[in-house]
This record gives structure tokens, C-alpha cells and sequence, in this order.
């Protein structure tokens, strides 16, 4: 497994008034194959999440990924760990599924015959055959968010870090999508709600007013957010 | 959302299909620029028999063409009611064939286009200026992503009228302006996003 590390890390997110305060100084080595981050809305879950692609920049301190400091090796580290939003339709940037993941590839595969067969498969083994030519806006929220975890692992990244993957889809699709991203062999950073999905992770990490408030197993993690929550 | 093809490829076994992607990115090039130098209403009406015909060509259904010129045709419509007001009814009919035309012409090329291979075609033109400093890969992405943006605005600007009417606001163009602004604003900000994210640019 690779080893994610936030040293001493700090993040201010710029706002009209005043900058905010999204995460208090934290440090943390994750190395397990299942991390979950939950915890209230807006309490920093995602920005810890971000910090680990590089899509949010540290204010204070330093954040690892295998040893390559994500603020000066942002390149290697984005090869090294994939990143999926919550709403997919942010992430798929071509008109049709098959050229957006083609679109992926285009770094490790210079033939263009090559990227499409390739993405080709990845729809077929992802559950999307037959729907390459198909707009990506005429596409269930399910197979969206298949498609946006298929363009992200179509370039086999070590990590996968998953930002409420099944927060905007119905039971049928969350299952999927869980049983999708519990059946790889990356290491997942899953951001989720979905405390059930959570319970099924290595290690829990409950992230509360920009601070990580419980960090051990994650059946303990849930039940103390379940105690935080009052349910 | 409203249908549209600008943007879309649709795949195909015709001429137009098989032709080169470079090949059918100048000829978009040269017959905007014919369209445009050419004066007068006549000439906007034979640009636009000849698009007409290629989206025939190309395979498009008239009724997918007609729900992607309905968008088209509300602009149009002004165009030529503010043209006939200051300028007459030739110069109407001259600004509505040539903007028409054109949207055809380059929904032709869309439809029959995979973006990989405009991507491929813009890079592979854009080569000899990497000397000068020009990225062609991040050029040919920016173009893709601009053919991408239009079927996204689209839905955009119709997901925020709907919105309006929803609230009784139908007739108040702020409540269908400014939220669309800012949509579109965050959809190019969550599209930076992605693209960061994939790494997509890095090289």
C-alpha cells in the first residue's frame, strides 16, 4: 500500500469576508488498503481528501504520498492517486463515454486505435458495453459515476481517493458503485455518508469542525459520529 | 435538456465519417470564411442549401436536426427582426442563412468527428509552433473542451429556466442570467477541477 502523510498540515480557503479555516493543523500516515473519512457536512472531509491529489494546496505544512511531496512532484502524485467527485458529471469533460476514457489514456497510449480498444474494454468490464457512442449526458447517474471510476482507473493509478461516490445515486446504484470500489486492489480514501459503507473500511477517521476528532477502527469511527450526530 | 448534435459525435460509415479530421477542420475554416466575405442574401442561401445537405449526408435525422436548430432559431429570429429594423430585409436574410449555415457546418463536423481525432488533428497542425513556445496538446484540449462546453451550457441554461419557472419567475431575464452566469462559471471551475485531477495537462 502507499503511505499518504499530512505533516503538520493547515489549510485556509480564501472567502469574500475572511479566509476560512477548513483544517486545523493535522498530521497523518495512512497506509492502510481502506480509509474512510465521515463526519457533518463542511467539516473538512473533502479537503482532506483533496489535499491528497493535490487539488487543494496546503496553507501550512507538507503532504506526502509515497515520499513525493505533493506541492512539488503534483505530476507523479496525480499518476499515482486517482480522484472521483461526488456529482460525476464534473468529471467526465468529453462528449461520449468511450472519449472520455480515451481521453485518459492518452498520456500512456499514443495510437489512437489503442486508446479506443482499450477504453472499449474498460466500458465492458466496467458494466457500460455498448454505451462508448452514447452521450454522457444521456446516461443514468449510475452509469455516470461507473464511467468517471472507469476513466480514473483506466490509467491504474495506486490510490484511488472517492469523494462520496454514492451520495447522488439510488440503492441499487450505491450498491454497485460499493461493491465496485471494495472489489479493487488500489487503496481507497473513501469520503462517504453511507455509514455502512464506512463500518466495511480498515480505518475511520471522523473529521469534525476542520479537525480530526476520532481516528482508529472504523466501526468505532462510526459509532462515535453516530454518538456526535445524537442518533 | 434540449437535444443537441453540436458536440456530439454520432457514428457513421459515411464519406464525411471516413474523411480526415484536419481535412474537415480547414474546410470549416475556408467555408466560414467564404460565408463571410461573400456578400449579400443570396449567397447565405446557397451556404445554407449546402449545409443542409451535408447534415443530410452525414446521416443526421431531420427531426434531431430540427430540435438542434430550435435553440438556433430563437437567436436567429432576433438577429433578423434587429437586422430588418436597421438595415432592411436583405441584410436579415444574409445574417440568418450565414449564422445558420454555419451552426449546420459545424455540427457536420462535430457529428462526424470523434474529439480524439480533432484533438489528434489540432495537435498534429499545431507541432511546428511548440518552437515558439505553443503547447499543442493543451491548445487541441482547450479546443475540445470548447466543442464540449456547448451541449453543457445547454443543459445548464435549460436546467436554470426551469428553475425559474419553477418559482413564477419565467418572465424576470435576472432569474434566468445571473444564475446561469454563475453555473456556468462553477461548471468550468468543477471542469478544471477534473482536469487537474486526472492529471490531465501535467505533461
Amino acid at each position: 500500500m502507499s503511505r499518504l502523510e499530512l505533516e503538520a498540515v493547515t489549510v485556509r480557503l480564501p472567502s469574500v469576508d475572511a479566509d476560512v479555516l477548513a483544517l486545523r493543523e493535522t498530521s497523518l500516515v495512512l497506509t492502510e488498503q481502506r480509509i474512510a473519512l465521515i463526519g457533518p457536512n463542511g467539516s473538512g472531509k473533502s479537503t482532506v481528501a483533496r489535499l491528497l491529489n493535490g487539488l487543494v494546496r496546503p496553507s501550512t505544512g507538507r503532504v506526502f504520498v509515497d515520499g513525493l511531496d505533493v506541492a512539488e512532484d503534483g505530476a507523479a502524485v496525480r499518476r499515482r492517486v486517482g480522484f472521483t467527485f461526488t456529482d460525476p458529471s464534473a468529471q467526465l469533460v468529453m462528449p461520449t463515454a468511450v472519449e472520455d476514457i480515451a481521453l485518459s489514456l492518452r498520456r500512456t497510449h499514443p495510437d489512437k486505435a489503442d486508446r479506443r480498444r482499450i477504453a472499449h474494454d474498460l466500458l465492458d468490464a466496467y458494466g457500460l458495453a455498448g454505451l462508448g457512442d452514447r452521450s454522457v449526458h444521456g446516461l443514468s447517474g449510475g452509469q455516470r459515476q461507473l464511467l468517471a471510476l472507469a476513466g480514473v482507473l483506466a490509467t491504474d493509478p495506486a490510490v484511488l481517493v472517492a469523494d462520496e461516490p454514492t451520495t447522488l445515486l439510488d440503492l441499487a446504484n450505491s450498491r454497485r458503485i460499493a461493491d465496485l470500489l471494495f472489489g479493487l486492489p488500489q487503496q481507497l480514501v473513501l469520503v462517504t455518508h453511507d455509514l455502512d459503507l464506512a463500518a466495511r473500511c480498515d480505518r475511520g477517521l471522523l473529521i469534525d469542525d476542520a479537525a480530526v476528532a476520532f481516528d482508529g477502527p472504523a466501526e468505532d469511527a462510526v459509532a462515535r459520529y453516530r454518538t456526535l450526530a445524537g442518533t | 435538456m434540449s437535444a443537441t448534435l453540436l458536440g456530439l459525435y454520432r457514428p457513421g460509415s459515411t464519406l464525411l465519417h471516413r474523411a480526415p479530421a484536419g481535412t474537415k477542420l480547414l474546410a470549416l475554416l475556408v467555408a466560414g470564411v467564404v460565408v463571410v466575405v461573400v456578400r449579400g442574401p443570396a449567397s447565405g442561401l446557397v451556404a445554407l442549401v449546402v449545409a443542409v445537405a451535408l447534415v443530410a449526408w452525414s446521416g443526421t435525422g431531420l427531426r434531431v436536426l430540427l430540435s438542434t436548430l430550435r435553440g438556433i432559431l430563437v437567436v436567429a429570429g432576433l438577429l433578423a427582426a434587429y437586422q430588418a429594423w436597421q438595415h432592411g430585409w436583405p441584410r436579415a436574410v444574409e445574417s440568418v442563412t450565414d449564422l445558420v449555415a454555419l451552426v449546420l457546418l459545424a455540427t457536420v463536423l462535430t457529428v462526424t468527428t470523434p474529439i480524439d481525432e480533432v484533438l489528434d488533428a489540432v495537435t498534429a497542425t499545431l507541432r511546428p509552433l511548440r518552437r515558439l513556445g505553443v503547447d499543442p496538446e493543451r491548445v487541441a484540449l482547450a479546443f475540445s473542451l470548447m466543442i464540449r462546453a456547448i451541449p453543457t451550457t445547454i443543459g445548464l441554461a435549460d436546467q436554470t429556466r426551469d428553475a425559474a419557472v419553477a418559482r413564477g419567475l419565467q418572465r424576470d431575464p435576472r432569474a434566468r442570467l445571473v444564475p446561469l452566469v454563475i453555473r456556468v462559471v462553477a461548471q468550468a471551475r468543477a471542469t478544471g477541477d477534473a482536469l487537474h485531477a486526472r492529471g490531465i495537462g501535467d505533461d
